[in-house]
């Protein structure tokens, strides 16, 4: 595609490089070339921190100084005895499982419904999807007023209704329970476009076909629309309940991990080790073990629907 | 369900989906002094609140942060991504499949995770409270969803067009800036929404790397702004507002966009 150059006048023409370095980078191979800077970020930035992070959690070390002590697994015991960790666990599953069993329950209702191409429909999937772009500390705040006990909007509902006013988020379950309630709120509307979407890719003709056969509508669902949504239920799952055992943002505003310990993630409990503790030993550790959980739960979940999926 | 009853609901459904919303902009509205309900509207429309917040939280600061920190992210994440995925996508060896493995694999590494050892990464190499260390990790995490997206994409690209151009003549770094490039406009359009709104909106990376006031950005700014007056529940919900109008006036006009584009992303990724 080079257009014919005029040749220099001069005689000083910039030397070529050797033949076999010419000819190295019009080979395929050196196109690999081209991949080298993301793999370096990888390595940087992934793979020695993921490294370095095992070797962390066996000392000793307060997250600033130059030297630290070994300490072996006794991070790793701490951790296995710890109620703190326990009940940062269990919120931690509660958030993910939690959130993505509701999302996906609400995302589907909704999309059921958006389905029947009813009036407004537009409206009501721009209004149900708009939190999605929205920072979740942001989302978080704004259900801080819902929920606050003095002068919060659920607060005057219950007087308005002579009942007394709530401290919503002082009790830790319940407070774990809202923030689920509020990441649910805010990403549902991505299961609902992935549902509606899985919804509208099922040709008409199979419902005809069923219902010349007097198939009833439940039985349509069932039989007809359950099994074609199987991939966008995979997909559902599988995001929803890595974002959800990420959750971080929305604990931060909405509890900061309150009252105590008792609303904490592993990502906000680790962040709580590591700057206000100064234990990164610690904070590692409990880094490793959410690796290791995120992993197999999001593992278990592909496999276990992909086999399902092969099934149908 | 009869029309009725599906018209009913449809109004329920936004009515309840915009209540935080309502509230959001009833609250921001308000004189401090106004200390009716959060449910009823203002008694006379007061902007002081906006004024105060924007003073307060530094959010023309903050917004310059964001922008710079959003817009080389994204830009140099679909450059380096585009450029991985070239080789990975039409020099299928058996080491570039393993390579795309490793790239795919980081997708699943949560970054909270290493964050202890990244920290003191950052710290080391003295990218604490500078732009390129946040916007280089940004990049990082969000490479493997590019490299994903954009490889499957090439690979829909028919290679009948490489092989025209080789047979013109065109070297395969040509063909790659001239022929390739050009034709991945709609996954790029994709992967600059859903890694937009993502850097955008970022707290975690940022309240770590960017802890100096002068490179807060807005949701950092924003946390620091409410925690100290917390009080002034008023300025808190302007001060949210501003937050979130820039990408919320982005989406209510390219709405069909973000809604495919993130969607797409999420169901390829």
């Amino acid at each position: 595609m080079q257009s014919a150059q005029p040749l220099p006048q001069n005689n000083r023409r910039p030397a070529k490089p050797p033949s076999w370095i010419r000819k190295f980078f019009q080979s395929p191979t050196a196109l690999n070339l081209m991949y080298v800077p993301a793999l370096l970020l990888f390595g940087v930035f992934i793979l020695y921190p993921l490294a370095k992070g095992i070797r962390i959690s066996f000392t000793n070390w307060d997250g600033y100084s130059q030297q630290s002590t070994w300490a072996g697994l006794k991070k790793y015991s701490l951790m296995f005895h710890d109620k703190k960790i326990a009940t940062t666990v269990k919120n931690t599953l509660i958030y993910g499982l939690g959130s993505t069993l509701l999302q996906n329950l609400f995302g589907l209702a909704y999309a059921l419904f958006l389905d029947r191409n009813i009036r407004g429909k537009g409206l009501i999937r721009t209004v149900v999807y708009l939190p999605v772009i929205i920072s979740p500390l942001i989302m978080g705040y704004i259900f801080y007023f819902f929920f606050q006990y003095d002068g919060g909007a659920l607060n005057d509902i219950m007087i308005w209704l002579g009942k007394e006013p709530l401290d919503w988020l002082s009790n830790g379950p319940r407070a774990v329970n809202i923030i689920t309630l509020v990441n649910t709120f805010q990403y549902m509307g991505i299961a609902m476009i992935i549902y509606l979407g899985g919804l509208q890719s099922i040709p008409k003709d199979y419902y005809e076909a069923a219902q010349i056969d007097g198939a009833s509508w439940g039985s349509q669902f069932r039989n007809i629309t359950w099994p074609m949504l199987a991939p966008a239920i995979t997909v559902n799952i599988v995001i929803n309940i890595i974002g959800g055992l990420k959750l971080f943002d929305v604990i931060v505003a909405m509890t900061n991990g309150g009252p105590g310990y008792a609303s904490q993630s592993l990502s906000t409990m680790m962040y709580n080790l590591y700057f206000a503790r100064q234990d990164a030993g610690y904070a590692a550790a409990l880094g490793n073990l959410m690796f290791v959980i995120i992993l197999i739960i999001s593992m278990a979940a592909l496999i276990m629907l992909r086999r399902k999926e092969l099934r149908l | 369900m009869s029309k009725a009853v599906s018209r009913t609901l449809s109004v329920l459904i936004v009515l309840f989906h915009l209540i935080p919303f309502y509230l959001l902009v009833n609250l921001s509205f308000k004189p401090s002094n106004d200390t009716s309900s959060k449910w009823l509207p203002p008694h006379t429309i007061y902007g002081g609140n906006f004024k105060n917040a924007w003073v307060n939280a530094h959010i023309d600061r903050a917004l310059m942060s964001n922008l710079i920190v959003t817009i080389s992210s994204v830009a140099l994440v679909v450059l380096l991504g585009a450029f991985a995925s070239y080789p990975l996508a039409r020099h299928r060896t058996r080491w570039n499949n393993f390579v795309y493995g490793l790239s795919i694999s980081c997708l699943i590494v949560p970054a909270l995770t290493i964050l202890v050892p990244l920290y003191k990464f950052v710290v080391d190499i003295g990218g604490m409270n500078h732009y390129w260390a946040t916007i280089l990790i940004q990049v990082t995490f969000s490479l493997p969803l590019t490299i994903f997206l954009l490889t499957g994409f090439m690979g829909t690209v028919p290679k009948e067009l490489d092989e025209a151009g080789l047979i013109d003549g065109c070297s395969r770094y040509a063909i790659f800036f001239r022929i390739i490039l050009p034709l991945l406009k709609p996954i790029v359009a994709t992967i600059i929404i859903v890694i937009g709104v993502q850097v955008w909106n970022d707290y975690q990376f940022s309240v770590f790397f960017l802890q100096k006031p002068q490179v807060n950005t807005i949701p950092v700014a924003l946390s620091m702004f409410i925690s100290q007056f917390s009080n002034n529940i008023n300025w808190v919900a302007a001060g949210c507002l501003i937050g979130m109008l820039p990408l919320t006036v982005l989406y209510l006009f390219l709405q069909k966009y973000f809604i495919k584009g993130m969607a797409d992303g999420a169901i390829k990724g």
